[in-house]
């Protein structure tokens, strides 16, 4: 149990409550602090189960370690290592303190050895996160509540799925599942809810873009890449995954490139890139898990990357729409070089860590001789470039010369921008220790010849097509439906109008009813009530007499 | 206002000359490299840059496509809720 007390996602949550106290040095200095004494924690644990709990006949091990969750646990850290600093500036006092929670439980989910843990954590994510978006702008508050009816929504497929695997006498360790079962089923629909799979990809663009400017950039990391891990974990080569995985990377790819929002563009762009992990977690070899692992690891980094580049914008100009600015790279020098890293990064261009991570999930493609899958990731690659490579950078930085003059953001925001577009050149050029984090032995070598040229003519050529059809991509006022139109606009007015003529039903039942129930009522009082036979008080002798009368005639029965 | 160095048309030609010179020396190095071919698509010359230039392309007109149907301004939903 004493090992408990150095679980690295209990750390975080205990401290957010004291980032929540303290105030001013104090604060900044454990928002630092807190994200590397995890990692300390996580790197000196070995291998291995480290708790057990017996709870309702239950072995629950709250602290179990491997290679995988150590690869999603230290990226998770980093995370909040680089979040919290650039969010030293909030205003919002609840928002960092969330932030911790959440990317908390995010690492209590990887470190989780049973399906119990993971739950809880899972729904303290839940919970973590709301509050987060909930401490964005006005329009958060909507936003929030429909994120969190999802979300609850996946709890509890997900609590359906745990409890009917354990009742048939499934052990509650968290191993790969088997699809054979309805309980099976309910969990995986349980995570894909949090990876962002269709049907209800929509939570995510909805939910997003309405947090702070430094809420999305904790958002983008967490939800969706503890799903990618459960999915690793539980569910390796379901081949169902692939064509999830293939439609989320289009889906986000041709919403991002009709949205005006910068945020909303890279919202989009998340499902595009958790795509691209599911596809490789449906393939399931080791190459192509060992690349959905590093992708996920990579992606964190320059996502946060871009989101921390749109939020400098955001914060310093108050503009998110793409319509709005422009020509920003004059003012904000600092912000725009490293946005335009992340999309670089995000491109996978050489050099940069997208290159040497999403290679490997194709890779295991081609390895597997399926042609359509290779294309559709090939065109999708080329896709992800012009949504979010060239598009993001070149519409809130070049494009046309808004008058926006806005300064770079505070010093630590530069910083943590910094950190980040030096840790996506720096895995790029070294991929090495990266590699050495990934779950299974690897043989893959990123840099050939080859593979540059080829990925250069695929990304050069995207550019191009980018610039020669510039007009088919000039931003508009507008906003593109999704599923989520369906619980915003017609379930809400079929609701309305259920309640009224439910309101009308009640009218007229009740006119029928009343009078009778009344009726019955006054017959009641009469007997029950304070003047009735049933309330009439006896004196306590006559309880005595009777209760002698009783025993006596026991007495006499009993002789009889 | 003096106009930014990197706006200036003179710049823009000189950055389209340089990245057209860029294009061609990517499809140039094609020639000096080996490939390993997976699918028998990829071996025909500078598959990557029409696929991926197409791809764009399509990609694109789909998304035209789709706006036609699904876009609305954008304050649709602040009318509605």
């Amino acid at each position: 149990m004493t090992a408990l007390l150095a679980h690295p996602a209990l750390v975080l949550i205990l401290g957010a409550v004291a980032i929540a106290v303290l105030r001013g040095h104090a604060r900044s200095g454990l928002v630092v602090t807190l994200p590397l004494l995890a990692l300390y924690l996580l790197w000196s644990l070995p291998d291995g189960t480290h708790a057990h709990i017996r709870f309702l006949e239950l072995d629950l091990q709250p602290l179990a370690i491997d290679k995988l969750s150590r690869l999603f646990g230290t990226v998770f850290a980093i995370m909040l290592l680089a979040g919290g600093l650039f969010g030293l500036n909030q205003q919002s006092r609840v928002e960092l303190p969330a932030a911790f929670v959440y990317g908390g439980a995010a690492i209590g989910v990887t470190l989780a050895g049973d399906l119990v843990t993971l739950f809880v954590c899972w729904e303290l994510m839940a919970i973590g996160s709301t509050v987060v978006i909930w401490s964005g702008a006005a329009g958060a508050y909507r936003a929030s509540m429909r994120y969190l009816s999802i979300h609850l929504l996946g709890g509890v497929l997900l609590m359906a799925g745990i409890a009917g695997h354990v009742a048939a006498g499934g052990s509650v360790a968290f191993d790969r599942l088997s699809l054979d079962s309805a309980a099976h089923w309910l969990i995986l629909a349980g995570f894909l809810v949090n990876v962002g799979a269709p049907p209800l990809s929509a939570w995510l663009p909805d939910a997003y873009p309405e947090a702070s400017w430094s809420g999305m950039v904790f958002l983008s990391a967490f939800t969706t890449k503890t799903a990618v891990y459960v999915l690793l974990r539980g569910f390796p080569g379901v081949e169902l995954l692939v064509y999830i995985g293939l439609f989320m990377i289009f889906y986000g790819i041709v919403y991002a490139l009709l949205e005006n929002d910068m945020r909303r563009i890279l919202a989009y762009s998340i499902v595009n890139q958790v795509g691209f992990m599911v596809v490789g977690i449906g393939l399931g070899t080791q190459m192509a898990l060992n690349g959905a692992a590093a992708h996920a690891f990579t992606h964190i980094i320059y996502k946060a990357l871009l989101l921390m580049s749109a939020g400098s914008v955001l914060l310093m100009t108050g503009r998110r729409k793409c319509t709005d600015l422009g020509g920003l790279f004059r003012s904000m020098p600092v912000t725009a070089v490293c946005g335009i890293v992340g999309a670089l990064a995000i491109s996978s261009f050489p050099l940069t860590s997208g290159f040497v991570s999403k290679s490997m999930i194709s890779q295991a493609a081609a390895d597997e001789h399926l042609l359509y899958v290779w294309l559709a990731l090939a065109a999708a690659s080329a896709g992800v470039f012009l949504h979010a490579g060239i598009k993001f950078p070149w519409f809130v930085f070049f494009q046309k010369d808004s008058g926006l003059r806005p300064p770079d953001p505070p010093w630590n925001m530069r910083l943590a921008m910094i950190f980040f577009a030096v840790l996506c050149i720096g895995l790029g050029v070294a991929p090495g220790p990266l590699y050495a984090l990934l779950p299974y032995p690897i043989d893959y070598v990123p840099y050939t010849a080859a593979h540059v040229v080829t990925q250069l003519q695929l990304l050069l050529f995207s550019g191009l097509a980018f610039f020669v059809m510039l007009g088919l991509l000039r931003r508009t006022l507008t906003i593109t439906l999704d599923v989520d139109w369906l619980y915003r606009v017609p379930l809400p007015a079929i609701a309305r109008a259920l309640s009224r003529s439910w309101a009308t039903a009640a009218r007229s039942v009740g006119a029928a009813v009343v009078p009778r129930l009344r009726d019955t009522g006054a017959r009641f009082y009469r007997e029950h009530g304070l003047e009735g036979l049933a309330a009439r008080t006896s004196p306590t002798g006559s309880m005595a007499l009777w209760l002698m009368i009783m025993l006596l005639a026991y007495l006499l029965l009993y002789y009889l | 206002m003096e106009q930014h160095w990197l706006v200036r048309p003179a710049t823009i030609r000189k950055l389209w000359l340089g990245f057209i010179l860029i294009l061609a020396a990517t499809l140039a190095a094609e020639l000096f490299v080996s490939h390993d071919a997976h699918f028998g698509i990829e071996a025909s010359f500078a598959f990557h840059a029409w696929y991926g230039f197409l791809s764009c392309a399509a990609l694109i007109g789909v998304a035209r496509l789709l706006g036609l149907i699904l876009k609305r301004r954008d304050s649709y939903y602040e009318e509605r809720e």
